[in-house]
């Protein structure tokens, strides 16, 4: 064996190069076989995603039209119109957005930067994360007992906005502390260095940083609250309404909560209306997508 | 020449008392005092008993082999070693004869007074403009004409305004490691301090940004009392007036700096700078 015929002195050798060679035909079939699992994976999800867009829009088209943006709620498909749950959720989203990113931003900032490392902050960071995938059904039922009950806020927009703010506090959250996190610990250190208080610190050095972060996490959090119709349903948000809210008291309806319920009406016709009402959710989730796209690009920094 | 007479001078005291630094003919006043200071990272205790007077307008470099404390005190002398946890300390720094622990010493002002320079450059992601003007900004400075020329003054003194004035508005990151140092070495100018603090400077930068920024130092030294950090025994001997020798938390030896490389008291400061372990 070649092993032997080393000079003395010299490292013994352990890698045969005759066995690797035998080998690496395996080896290579191997990554092969893998790399085709992979992408067969993601055909998988790129499937559905297109045979669900095929459905949706093949269905929904039709009934796409100006009068589909000006009507109220109707008993006939044709006159049906997505009016209300569009202003509705527009309105939600001007109570929830606020809402969570203050409180989300706000504690992401206390844990981080002013927040000593120890067991019982600990506990509340592990538990942040756990509170994520509490179903969102739980956080109705909290939003019903508290706000709709307690607070005697009704089935109103408030109510329902702080529902929402709840449920995605703790994603927010989340995010925005990853955000806060990946601001290397060295320029915090020059910022002190020349007698900046953390304040000063965080408002000129980290959020900066941080900022485009947040608001992308924050942004995903939110486009979730537009899609979310279990809580709405807990709180007994209604379907059919005849006018537009004027203030955060009133009443309202949202766009998940006007599809569910065209969806499960009898009558085929408004299956297709469903559709239109998935295409307008749709294009709202993907507009809100698309600024926190354009906003991570345009604002990211490099160290 | 000046460094011959020096010496000579030194040895003379030596004789008399070995153990003392020398005192010369006009001693510069004392700016930074550390008396009996101890500190603990939770139960390990990294710094002991540390008695060091640190003169202005002095080169004081601080060598030793990996953790022996030589970063821990550095940074002890701003407290900006407090921003780990679990850190105490006992015993007092008395900056300008004022105890730094003091319950009412306001560590940012201090921090005003007395600049850092890190081991590995660390400008804003801000151009370079940005950068300089970040401390008088944050100390209240808004005046453009004045932030200009804070500015320019700085970045002279960090002997990089000729290659940089042209383009103020980039970004700091597109700088060269050595130039982005020294920028961090302008900022630091820039918030007018008393005294600087440099942890390894250079450890992250080739010979020649070395050189260019051990000269600086020599220049600074006019103006500034500087304390340095350094792996490196060579940039002790070249640039320092001062050099304390760290071993396990403990200062080991303290005197002028071509005491201690030519005839140091201690047999471990021999063994050390002339690489027999570290």
């Amino acid at each position: 064996m070649r092993i032997t015929e080393q000079q003395p002195g010299a490292n013994k050798r352990f890698i045969d190069p005759a066995s690797v060679s035998k080998r690496m035909d395996g080896r290579k079939i191997t990554n092969t076989v893998f790399k085709t699992l992979f992408f067969m994976a993601t055909l998988v999800a790129l499937l559905v995603l297109g045979i669900l867009f095929y459905r949706i829009l093949s269905q929904g088209l039709g009934f796409l039209s100006l009068d589909f943006f000006q009507n109220f709620a109707s008993r006939f498909p044709e006159k049906a119109g997505i009016k209300a749950a569009l202003v509705g959720s527009l309105w939600l989203m001007a109570v929830v957005a606020p809402v969570s990113m203050f409180l989300g931003i706000g504690t992401a900032i206390y844990l981080e930067e002013y927040a000593k490392k120890n067991r019982v902050n600990d506990f509340i960071r592990m538990n942040i994360s756990n509170l994520a995938g509490v179903p969102s059904v739980v956080f109705g039922l909290l939003g019903l007992t508290i706000f709709v009950r307690a607070l005697a806020l009704g089935n109103s927009i408030l109510a329902a906005g702080f529902t929402m703010s709840l449920l995605i506090l703790p994603v927010i959250i989340v995010a925005a502390q990853e955000a806060i996190r990946a601001v290397p610990q060295h320029v915090r250190e020059a910022s002190y260095g020349m007698g900046a208080t953390k304040w000063q610190t965080i408002v000129r050095v980290v959020l900066p940083s941080a900022i485009p972060g947040i608001l992308t996490g924050s942004i995903l959090a939110l486009s979730r609250a537009i899609g979310e119709t279990a809580p709405l349903i807990v709180i007994g948000v209604p379907v059919i309404i005849q006018f537009l809210p004027s203030g955060v008291m009133d009443t309202f309806t949202a766009l998940p909560m006007q599809i569910y319920d065209w969806a499960k009406r009898p009558q085929a016709d408004f299956q297709q209306v469903a559709s239109a009402g998935i295409i307008v959710l749709m294009a709202f989730l993907l507009l809100m997508n698309s600024i926190a796209v354009l906003i991570r690009n345009k604002f990211q920094k490099r160290y | 020449m000046v460094q011959l007479m020096n010496r000579t001078e030194n040895e003379t005291q030596a004789a008399v008392s070995p153990l003392e630094a020398p005192v010369r003919e006009a001693a510069k006043p004392v700016v930074y005092d550390t008396k009996q200071l101890n500190l603990w990272y939770g139960s390990h205790h990294a710094l002991k008993n540390i008695d060091l007077p640190i003169r202005e307008n002095e080169v004081t470099a601080i060598i030793g082999p990996s953790g022996c404390g030589k970063s821990t005190y550095i940074k002890t002398l701003n407290r900006m070693v407090e921003l780990v946890d679990g850190v105490r300390t006992s015993g007092e720094i008395l900056y300008r004869g004022r105890n730094i622990f003091e319950a009412k010493y306001s560590v940012e002002e201090l921090r005003t007074r007395v600049g850092m320079v890190f081991q590995k450059p660390n400008p804003f992601p801000k151009s370079i403009y940005d950068n300089i003007a970040y401390g008088p900004r944050i100390h209240g400075i808004k005046n453009k004409k004045v932030l200009d020329e804070i500015v320019e003054q700085s970045l002279r003194g960090a002997a990089i305004w000729d290659e940089v004035k042209d383009r103020l508005n980039t970004n700091a990151y597109s700088l060269s490691g050595g130039q982005q140092q020294r920028i961090c070495i302008a900022r630091a100018l820039a918030i007018e301090p008393d005294v600087i603090l440099m942890d390894e400077p250079t450890s992250a930068l080739d010979p020649i940004s070395t050189l260019k920024v051990e000269e600086l130092v020599q220049e600074l030294k006019e103006n500034y009392s500087i304390i340095i950090v350094t792996h490196n025994m060579q940039q002790a001997a070249r640039i320092s007036d001062k050099t304390a020798f760290f071993l396990n938390g403990e200062v080991i030896e303290f005197d002028d700096t071509d005491k201690i490389f030519q005839n140091p008291a201690d047999q471990r400061t021999e063994d050390y700078i002339s690489g027999r372990f570290g």
